[in-house]
Formats: C-alpha cells, sequence, structure tokens
C-alpha cells in the first residue's frame, strides 16, 4: 500500500562497526587531517561546490563515519584548485589529500602508466 | 717524423682502446634506443632535419657554440665559462690536432683510431720536424689550456663560491670516480709527452719539462708506466662514462638536433625526455636558482637530482621530487643545457593512474551563457579562482574599467568554472581538458572580442591551452598599460611612492610579460628593481605546482622572495597575480597591492 510517504531509512552510524580504514589512510598520506576543526572554510570557498556539492569538511566527516559513497560522489566534483588549502586556518595541505585520496580511494596503488604518450604543454 | 715502433702498436693502448669500444657501442645502443622510443611521426620529422641544410648549419652551430665553447654559460658566469670550455674545447682540439697530426706526417697510420692519441709515444722527430713546430705548439698550448681548466675545477670542487655558486651538486660514487679520472687524464698527458719529448719533439711546455726530468732522473725509465697510465685512465673515464654524469657529453650533441627540430617530450621516461635526461652535467646551476632550497631545505628535490633518480629508476625518489616542485619555472631559465624541470615533472605526474577520476559532465553552463550573452560590452573580465578569495583585486580591475569607460561583462561573478590550471599542473590532462571546454563554451557564447584575465594562472592557461577563434586574450596589466597608452586612463604621479614589481612565474617566465606591468607603474610612481628580477624573479612559494609541499614548508620561501623585492626599500610591493599577493601579504611587512588596485586609487574620479 502506497500512502505517499515511507519512513526514511536510518542514518545512524556504529562507530563500532564501520570500517574505519579509509580514515587511517588519510592519516597516513596527511597526518595534518587530525587537526581539522571543521570550520568549513573549505567547503566556503570551494570552486566545484556550486557544481557538484563537494565539500571537503563533509568528505572528511563521511569518512569519519564510514559513508564513503557520499564522500566519492563529492570527491568527483573537486576542481584542485587549491583556494581549500589557501583558507584553511590550521594550514592541512588540502589539495595533496585529495589528489591523494583520489588515488588510493580502494587501498591500493594503481600504479603508473610509463608507455602512453601525451601532448605535454604546461 | 718516423715510426719508433715498427709495427704501430704496444700493449699499452689496449686499456684505452677498449674503454673507446666501449664507450662508442653504448651509444651507439642509446642514439638507436632512443630514436625507436620517438612516436613514428617524430621521428621521422627528425630524420628529415637532418639532412635538411638550414638544419644542419643550425645543429652544427649549436652543437660547436654550446657543447664546446659553452656560449651559454659564458654569458651567465665567465669563471665557470672559462672552466667549461677550456676543457671542452681545449680536448676537442688535442683530438682534432692529433688526427692532422697524422694524416700530415704518418698517413700510413691513419687507420689506427688510437694513434693520434698516443701519436708522441709512436714516432720519432727527424728534419721534418719544422713542418711540425706549429703543430707541436699548438698542441702545448691547448694542453696548458686544460690544465687551467682542470686547476679551476678542483678549486671549484673545494671552494664553489669563488665561482659564484652557493650550493654545488653532490656527485655520486660513480661521478666521483669519473671526476678524478678526468683530472688525472691531462696531467698524465701533459708528463708521458714530456718523458718522450726528447725523442718524439715537443713545444715550450714539454721540452723544459723533459731536461728538467732529465736533470734529477737521468733515464728514460719512467716514460712507458706513464704512457700506460695515461691509457689506463683513459679507459677507466671511457669505460665509466656512460653510468656518470659526463653521459652528457655526447647525449646533448643528440640532444640539440632533436630541439632543433621542435620535438617535445612526449612520454615520462622515454624519448626525448630520455635525452634530456641523460643531457643533464649535474652542474648543480638549479640548485642554487630553485625557490626551495632557500635555507639549505629541498636541496635534494632539484632538477639535478631528478635526473638522476629518473636515470636510476627510484619510482620513490622520482614521485617525492615530482610532487614537490613549485613549478615555477627558473631551473629551466637558468638550465645551461635546457633540461625542462617543470615539463619532466609534470609529465611524471601524469603518468600516475587514479581510483577517482574526476566527472564535470554534471556542471550545466547555460545559466553562464544565458548571463554573458544577455548583457552588453565587448570586453569579457573573468577573474577566476583566486581573484574570488581575493574581491579587492575583482573590485579595482571593475571600477578601473569604469573610469576608462570600457564596456565589459563579468564571466564569473558568482563563481565560475577553474580554467583547469591547477588540474594541469597535477598531471590530469584529461580533466582539466573537460573544464577548458566548458569555460570556452561560456566564452563563445558572450560574443565578446576581448577576454580579460587578472589571474596569470589563468591567463597562461588561456593563452596556451585554448582555441578560442580570435578572442583577444590579455592580462590585466596588460590592458591597463594598453589604457594609459591610449590616454582613456589620466592617473596621479606620485614619485614619491616607491614601487617594486614582483614577476609572478606564469606571467613572466610562462607568457614573457615584464614590462608592461612595469610601464603601467612607472607612471604612478618611482619604479625601483628586486634583486633578481624578471625571468629570475623567486617564486613567492604560494605556487599550486606543488602538490605535497605544506603550509608552514612553504614560509621560508616567501620570506626569501620578499628580502630579494625589498633590496631596494619599497613602500608598496605590486604584483600581478591573486595568488602572490595572498602568499605576500601573510608575512609581509610592505603592504603587497595588486596592479589594479594601484591602478585604481591614482587614477582618482572618472577621468575619461
Amino acid at each position: 500500500m502506497n500512502f505517499g510517504f515511507s519512513l526514511s531509512p536510518s542514518s545512524a552510524v556504529n562507530l563500532d562497526k564501520i570500517d574505519l580504514s579509509l580514515y587511517h589512510k588519510m592519516e597516513e598520506i596527511e597526518p595534518d587531517v587530525r587537526i581539522c576543526i571543521g570550520c568549513g572554510s573549505c567547503s566556503a570557498t570551494c570552486t566545484g561546490q556550486p557544481f557538484s556539492g563537494m565539500s571537503l569538511r563533509k568528505v572528511i566527516l563521511a569518512i569519519q563515519r564510514g559513508r564513503e559513497n557520499e564522500a566519492r560522489e563529492m570527491l568527483s566534483g573537486c576542481m584542485l584548485c587549491g583556494k581549500c588549502t589557501m583558507v584553511c586556518p590550521r594550514g592541512i595541505n588540502t589539495r595533496h589529500l585529495i589528489l591523494s585520496m583520489c588515488r588510493y580511494w580502494d587501498g591500493e596503488d594503481h600504479g603508473y602508466n610509463l608507455m602512453n604518450e601525451v601532448e605535454v604543454k604546461i | 717524423m718516423i715510426d719508433r715502433i715498427a709495427n704501430g702498436f704496444h700493449p699499452f693502448v689496449l686499456p684505452f682502446v677498449f674503454g673507446m669500444v666501449f664507450v662508442l657501442s653504448y651509444c651507439v645502443y642509446g642514439i638507436v634506443k632512443i630514436l625507436r622510443q620517438l612516436p613514428a611521426e617524430d621521428r621521422k620529422h627528425f630524420f628529415v632535419t637532418l639532412v635538411t641544410p638550414k638544419y644542419i648549419v643550425k645543429n652544427v652551430w649549436d652543437i660547436f657554440a654550446n657543447c664546446l665553447l659553452h656560449v651559454k654559460l659564458w654569458k651567465r658566469n665567465r669563471l665557470l665559462g672559462y672552466m667549461h670550455s677550456s676543457i671542452a674545447f681545449g680536448w676537442f682540439m688535442i683530438i682534432l690536432l692529433g688526427h692532422i697530426e697524422v694524416f700530415l706526417f704518418m698517413p700510413s697510420r691513419a687507420k689506427f683510431f688510437y694513434y693520434p692519441i698516443f701519436f708522441n709515444f709512436f714516432v720519432a722527430e727527424n728534419e721534418t720536424t719544422l713542418r711540425g713546430s706549429l703543430m707541436f705548439f699548438l698542441m702545448d698550448f691547448f694542453l696548458l689550456v686544460i690544465l687551467s681548466g682542470i686547476v679551476l675545477a678542483m678549486i671549484k670542487r673545494i671552494r664553489s663560491r669563488l665561482f659564484g655558486m652557493r650550493r654545488t651538486t653532490r656527485p655520486s660514487f660513480l661521478d666521483t670516480i669519473g671526476l678524478y679520472s678526468l683530472w688525472a687524464i691531462f696531467p698524465l698527458r701533459l708528463l708521458a709527452e714530456s718523458f718522450t719529448a726528447d725523442i718524439s719533439g715537443g713545444s715550450f711546455l714539454t721540452l723544459p719539462m723533459n731536461w728538467l726530468f732529465r736533470q734529477f732522473l737521468g733515464n728514460n725509465l719512467n716514460m712507458l708506466p706513464t704512457w700506460w697510465a695515461y691509457s689506463i685512465v683513459l679507459g677507466i673515464f671511457m669505460t665509466i662514462l656512460p653510468f656518470t654524469r659526463y653521459m652528457h657529453i655526447p647525449a646533448e650533441m643528440m640532444l640539440i638536433p632533436m630541439r632543433n627540430a621542435g620535438l617535445k617530450i612526449r612520454n615520462a621516461r622515454r624519448g626525448f625526455a630520455r635525452t634530456e635526461v641523460f643531457s643533464c652535467p649535474n652542474c648543480g646551476v638549479c640548485i642554487d636558482a630553485c625557490p626551495m632550497s632557500v635555507k639549505k631545505a629541498n636541496v635534494k628535490d632539484c632538477t639535478v637530482y631528478l635526473n638522476r633518480q629518473i636515470r636510476r629508476n627510484n619510482e620513490k625518489r622520482i614521485e617525492e621530487i615530482s610532487d614537490k616542485c613549485l613549478l615555477c619555472g627558473k631551473c629551466t631559465v637558468v638550465c645551461q643545457v635546457g633540461v625542462e624541470g617543470s615539463v619532466l615533472r609534470v609529465v611524471q605526474r601524469s603518468t600516475r593512474n587514479y581510483a577517482i577520476n574526476q566527472d564535470y559532465s554534471c556542471i550545466d553552463v547555460a545559466p553562464f551563457k544565458s548571463q554573458v550573452a544577455a548583457s552588453s560590452g565587448n570586453v569579457l573580465y573573468f577573474a577566476g579562482c583566486m581573484t574570488q578569495l581575493t574581491p579587492s583585486i575583482r573590485k579595482a580591475t571593475i571600477s578601473v574599467l569604469e573610469k576608462a569607460g570600457v564596456k565589459y561583462k563579468l564571466m564569473d561573478p558568482d563563481g565560475g568554472v577553474c580554467c583547469g590550471r591547477p588540474m594541469l599542473l597535477a598531471g590530469r590532462f584529461a580533466q582539466a581538458k573537460e573544464m577548458f571546454d566548458r569555460n570556452v563554451e561560456i566564452i563563445k557564447a558572450s560574443g565578446c572580442d576581448t577576454l580579460l584575465l587578472s589571474c596569470p594562472i589563468c591567463y597562461k592557461m588561456f593563452k596556451d591551452h585554448y582555441d578560442l577563434d580570435g578572442i583577444k586574450i590579455v592580462h590585466h596589466s596588460e590592458f591597463f598599460s594598453q589604457l594609459l597608452d591610449e590616454g582613456k586612463l589620466r592617473p596621479k604621479m606620485s614619485s614619491e611612492i616607491k614601487y617594486v614589481f614582483h614577476d609572478p612565474c606564469e606571467l613572466g617566465r610562462g607568457e614573457g610579460i615584464y614590462e608592461q606591468p612595469r610601464t603601467v607603474l612607472r607612471q604612478l610612481g618611482t619604479l625601483v628593481e628586486a634583486k633578481q628580477n624578471l625571468d629570475e624573479s623567486i617564486c613567492c612559494g604560494g605556487s599550486l605546482g606543488s602538490l605535497s609541499l605544506g603550509f608552514e614548508k612553504r614560509e621560508a620561501i616567501t620570506r626569501n622572495s620578499l628580502d630579494n623585492l625589498c633590496v631596494a626599500h619599497p613602500d608598496t610591493i605590486v604584483t600581478a597575480c591573486p595568488l602572490c599577493q595572498t602568499t605576500f601579504g601573510r608575512y609581509s611587512d610592505v603592504p603587497v597591492k595588486d596592479i589594479s588596485q594601484v591602478l585604481d586609487s591614482a587614477v582618482g574620479e572618472k577621468s575619461a
């Protein structure tokens, strides 16, 4: 029977059961992530935010809560412009953090592609 | 001249012959390998240039001027120039003159390729020597030139500061062996030729030495051991040459024709990139130039060490070095050989595979397009991400435009799509391209004929990477200079204010815009210069090029750059990049302003 409304799925997070390996990976890459105070300056300045809802503060929070899919979606909207690094009051190298997370997301090293030919113009 | 050794052979030549055969075969192997690694069309084009007269002349001249005479190094540092060219050109002349001697006096021996090297051992002087005295003089002269270079090289090893180099490269183990054997070659040659000078003839250097030695040695039993030693040292040098920095000698001769043919780096490790890496002579000029190496930090992350690690295939270090660099491009400017440190690093970054690849297909550019199409004006102003963080620059730029009566449109009043350069510098070309395309769509929809940028990062990106069908791309400093020329702005001149201009990496070294911002500033006040400016200006340290350099590690870089700017005690530091302004603003005691802000306050009320 459809009443036109339903119960929303539980958003409770059981911190004892979630897999925190991704967060530990993040700590390994950029130990400074531990000193994040969640002020949201990164989100406020984010260039990608209006288009994809990217917010580094939320990404970190989501990973700490084991909600990896949300984090992944947000990361894929990052434009790597580096404004978050410039405004971070804690001096976290957020740009490197994001880039490294994108690289080692599934805990694997995807290696190098040393044979491909590219047009390099910088 | 007559043969002293009947069959023209002596076993002492064997170490040299072995070394020479080895190094020649290695070079042939290397050339074939690199040619095979080039993309087919590049290879074809390269071969065509090798037989085109115009290119042949250029190649020969460039090789002569750069590899032998070191013209570029002379212009930079005369002492270093003399040191390198004396050894390179002197050695070349000795080899050349040796061959001429053989062809003149012993044409029957021309088939032995070791003969010119050990000529003085194999011949005895007779009445024809008169014809040879000029040759003997030249041989001694060039040997003296080389020896003077070697003495300078030894002094440089101990006190590099005397040569204007604060730091020099730390040689690897094999480099050290190569270095000592190179140093030993020429004194040993002098000794060997001196011992035989009474038999084979000599000149102003070898004859007196021969006489001197005879006074206290009394016999010529030292002759053969010294020729052996000379040959062995040559053999050692030639044999380890491919594994030391001295590989730059043959590699540069390959690099110059390749560069003249217009080849570019197309792969991180192969082909052209490989030639560049092997051409690095490890001189260490890039170490002093590198903004990161201030206070002896990050010295091992300079381009010279990147080249070394690429040769060793040390992936871990290659990654560290390529990620840390600010990509300011100064090492490329000072490099005597033309190794492109920044491009090499970006191409290393581009080889990585990622688990998450950014996707911008969700970006809807329609609102942007309708917004730019709606307003009128023929100048489209794109402030860019960095200017969003420094709204005062946008405000000042708009104010100047209004005062000059320019009809403009804003492309990103409430934020826009990034130009893609930060992504490009991270080596993610496909993602950067996606962002370009979005922006191009918006720009084309605007119908403007000029794109105005206040950020050099965006400017370089639009100028070099976008195909905009004839839309003029200008940086605001260029545009302001043009407005002043046209008399559309009449700023108030306050000659008591001293300005210094900081050349942002992307604007100066990147696009060669040095004069326009200075022209503007000269009309506003007194322009003083930094200690190192123009193409040698020091990066502010805020660069997006570096991926791994943390916030606190950048402080020393910024402070060093500020000290460089403040040597003439300016009242205001002026820059033309929002990122430089923000970075300097953190630590500077002197106010840091963007060129638009300075101009805006000098123009006062609307003057047009």
